[in-house]
């Protein structure tokens, strides 16, 4: 079949069973908008800004398992894009985002809205192209869906200059990939995996460290079975959460810098931890040389440049989660999982000595209470997104989530604005599901334009803003360390939110006592609407408990009882 | 364990397409490593290019490096030499006045001799260890060399 580069593209996307495309139009690439006009396989949502259509595709991807896909055009459209690869690159989220460019013959002249897009996205893809040939359209695209998804997953650029979308050529999707220097290792060694069982056996205080690979790999399931089967305590990281419900008997709870109390002693006290999916983060393991001190480690994961990366591997093992879990399932008949009855004792005493809580205000309302309401509200029926901050933490530390893709949140690049967008991805993906968004004063307004989107797109997203007045997180840390300078981060000048909403046509509300927030959000929840809940809360409350950065896990600052107060 | 920040060699063996060469020294420089000379030329009759790169870390960094370099989609191999034979050429332009049976005489003890001869200048071509390049650049300070130029590594297994 002769078609065009830019009918190419559409067939690709077609075969891919793409369903959803986000994206923003422009010169370089108008060809293949004209082919998205003509078509009616899959539907193209129009953000209001390139950073908002890619995490808006990784929302999608997130929320549904599948690649997300984000359109663009070339220079500032591109550039406007390249906040959400270096978010879904630190997040290991598959997408592909193909961006127009300048013609072939206009490249390094300056043309207008020329500018080196690969150079720019190489250091934050998994792997980028320049087609400089339809012909090689179709190898490349299949390559990039490819890759995006598989091994340790992340974003992959395609930049296709306006004359290649022009150009005519044979198109056969049906090609044999020749990756002969990509093949990701998804087997873990049978060898190495009987060792590591063996030591699980063995261990008196053994602990599983549960990663957010666990949720890009769909193993949440079999890590439960393992997890049930060996009655060995858990600790999730954040990007983890909704691996293991949260009434599970096993889960303690999330570690790290905003970790309970009880995980990160857990960790601190393990002889064996049994890292899944997790890469160490600097945020989860505080000062290095005190993590897990006394532990010998087992590490799984698809990306061998984890393994040992931070912390040595007593174990490793290079293979996808589920695959390595399953393998781990079959031989878990030798671990004896009422050996680690005093193990979990001792994890309950740590709990029940600071357990994770907050102190209610009878004025105003805690940051705290809003999320455990939206829980109790809405639980399951909710998928909750984030913006970046203390409401993210917040959110991280208190929403009650039960299942895996229920928690969208930037984790490695922290990138406020993420969150409307995303949760308008997660809403596309699973539009059964409430999709709400928690946010704050200051990230609220990153991607605030996203309204229209919504509105017109009818993807009805409930933005909480937990308003403090503040950018919370950085007014926390000069609190605790900068002498309470709280130098460019009051947020007193605010615009009205309920009117914002209302002028794109949403619906806003402003609460400032418990009743009005369960009122809202109960209406906003029947209304089906897109709001904006700007809900009052007290200003200086702080993210507790903390590791402060480069501190041991041990040596948290806690939150003070009642009775010291 | 070798000591800290040592000198070392890595080939990587990469699929010849574009960009690939600033895939591999962006890693390098995205990171914070030092690339101290990178050689790249195709393998004959194969649709790969060999690049020798030397390089100074630990141990750990290099393992690190060695990860990173073949995570890139286009990278085939990466290995860490320990066994090596070792070659750098390095090509010097002295005035024609110099005294040339000296220069001559000392070049063919570093695998070299003279391969131009202007009016005005001549070119000497060494190839031999990079150690004993820089030996051989020492000694021709005395012989007022107007222009030296070194080439990177290249390195084979023994
Ligand atoms: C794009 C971007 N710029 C700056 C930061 C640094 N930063 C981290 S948290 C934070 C404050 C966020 O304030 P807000 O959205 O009001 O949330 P809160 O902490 O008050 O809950 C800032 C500025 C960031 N993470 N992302």
């Amino acid at each position: 079949m002769q078609i065009s580069g830019a009918q190419m593209v559409i067939e690709a996307l077609i075969a891919e069973g793409v369903e959803t495309v986000f994206g923003y139009p422009g010169g370089a690439i108008m060809n293949v908008y004209d082919e998205i006009y003509k078509q009616d396989k899959f539907h193209h949502i129009l953000t209001r800004h390139e950073q908002a259509a890619v995490h808006a595709a990784e929302g999608y991807s997130k929320a549904s398992g599948k690649v997300g896909v984000a359109m663009i055009t070339s220079g500032p459209g591109f550039t406007n894009a390249v906040t959400g690869l270096a978010d879904a690159y630190m997040d290991s989220i598959p997408l592909v985002v193909i961006s127009g460019q300048v013609p072939m013959s206009l490249i390094g002249t300056d043309a207008f809205q020329e500018i080196d897009a690969v150079g720019i996205s190489r250091s934050c893809t998994k792997h980028n192209y320049l087609v400089t040939d339809a012909k090689d359209l179709p190898r490349i695209l299949k390559e990039a869906f490819y890759i995006a998804s598989s091994g340790r997953p992340g974003p992959v650029h395609v930049d296709i200059p306006k004359d290649v979308t022009a150009q005519i050529e044979e198109f056969n999707y049906d090609i044999e990939l020749e990756l002969e220097t990509y093949k990701p290792t998804t087997k873990g060694n049978p060898r190495q995996i009987k060792k590591a069982m063996e030591a699980i056996a063995a261990a008196k205080r053994p602990l599983f460290y549960l990663g957010g690979g666990i949720i890009n790999s769909n193993a949440a399931y079999d890590v439960r079975d393992l997890i049930h089967k060996t009655q060995i305590p858990a600790v999730e990281t954040f990007m983890a959460r909704g691996t293991l419900s949260h009434d599970d008997k096993y889960l303690i709870g999330m570690l790290g810098m905003h970790g309970s109390y009880a995980s990160n002693m857990a960790m601190s006290e393990t002889d064996l931890v049994i890292a899944l999916g997790a890469r160490f983060d600097d945020r989860v393991t505080g000062k290095l040389s005190e993590f897990a001190k006394n532990a010998a480690i087992i590490h799984v994961d698809i990306d061998p440049a984890s393994i040992s990366k931070l912390v040595n591997a007593d174990y490793p093992i290079v293979g996808d989660v589920k695959s390595v879990v399953n393998e781990m399932l079959t031989l878990a008949d030798c671990v004896d999982g009422s050996r680690y009855e005093s193990w979990r004792e001792t994890i309950e005493n740590f709990d029940a000595l600071h357990p994770l809580t907050f102190h209610e205000d009878s004025e105003r309302i805690k940051p705290q209470w809003v999320v455990k309401r939206v829980g109790e509200l809405l639980g399951d029926d909710a998928n909750i997104s984030t913006d970046v901050g203390q409401h993210q933490m917040w959110a991280a530390q208190f929403y009650p989530f039960t299942r895996p893709r229920q928690f969208v949140s930037s984790g490695g690049l922290g990138t406020m604005g993420f969150g409307f967008p995303a949760a308008m991805g997660v809403k596309a993906a699973a539009p059964e599901k409430v999709s709400i968004n928690f946010t704050g004063d200051g990230s609220i307004l990153m991607n605030v334009q996203e309204l229209m989107t919504a509105v017109e797109k009818k993807l009805p997203v409930i933005n909480i803003i937990l308003n403090n007045n503040f950018l919370g997180m950085v007014r926390q840390w000069q609190t605790l360390f900068y002498d309470k300078r709280h130098s460019e981060t009051d947020l007193s000048m605010q615009p009205d939110f309920v009117k914002l909403a209302e002028a794109f046509g949403g619906i806003g509300y402003r609460v400032s006592t418990k009743e009005d927030f369960d009122a809202a959000l109960k209406d906003a929840v029947e209304k089906n609407v897109v709001a904006f809940i700007d809900v009052v809360v007290e200003r200086f409350e702080n993210v507790l408990p903390m590791v402060p950065a480069g501190g041991s896990l041990f040596n948290m600052m806690l939150l003070e009882k009642k009775e010291d107060k | 364990m070798t000591t800290d920040n040592a000198r070392r060699v890595i080939s990587v063996i990469v699929v010849n397409e574009a960009s690939v060469l600033s895939r591999i020294t962006d890693l390098f420089s995205g990171r914070g490593y030092n690339i101290t000379s990178l050689t790249v030329a195709p393998i004959p009759d194969t649709k790969y290019s060999r690049l020798t790169i030397a390089t100074l870390g630990s141990v750990k960094v290099m393992e690190q490096i060695t990860k990173q370099l073949h995570k890139l989609i286009p990278v085939l191999r990466v290995y860490e030499h320990e066994d090596m034979v070792e070659k750098e050429m390095a090509l010097v332009k002295f005035d024609i006045t110099e005294n040339l049976s000296d220069i001559n005489t000392i070049c063919e003890a570093y695998n070299g001799k003279i391969v131009n001869a202007g009016e005005s200048s001549v070119i000497v071509m060494v190839a031999d260890e990079p150690k004993r390049i820089d030996n051989f650049l020492n000694s021709m300070k005395r012989y007022n060399p107007k222009e030296i130029v070194r080439s990177g590594a290249v390195a084979l297994e023994r």
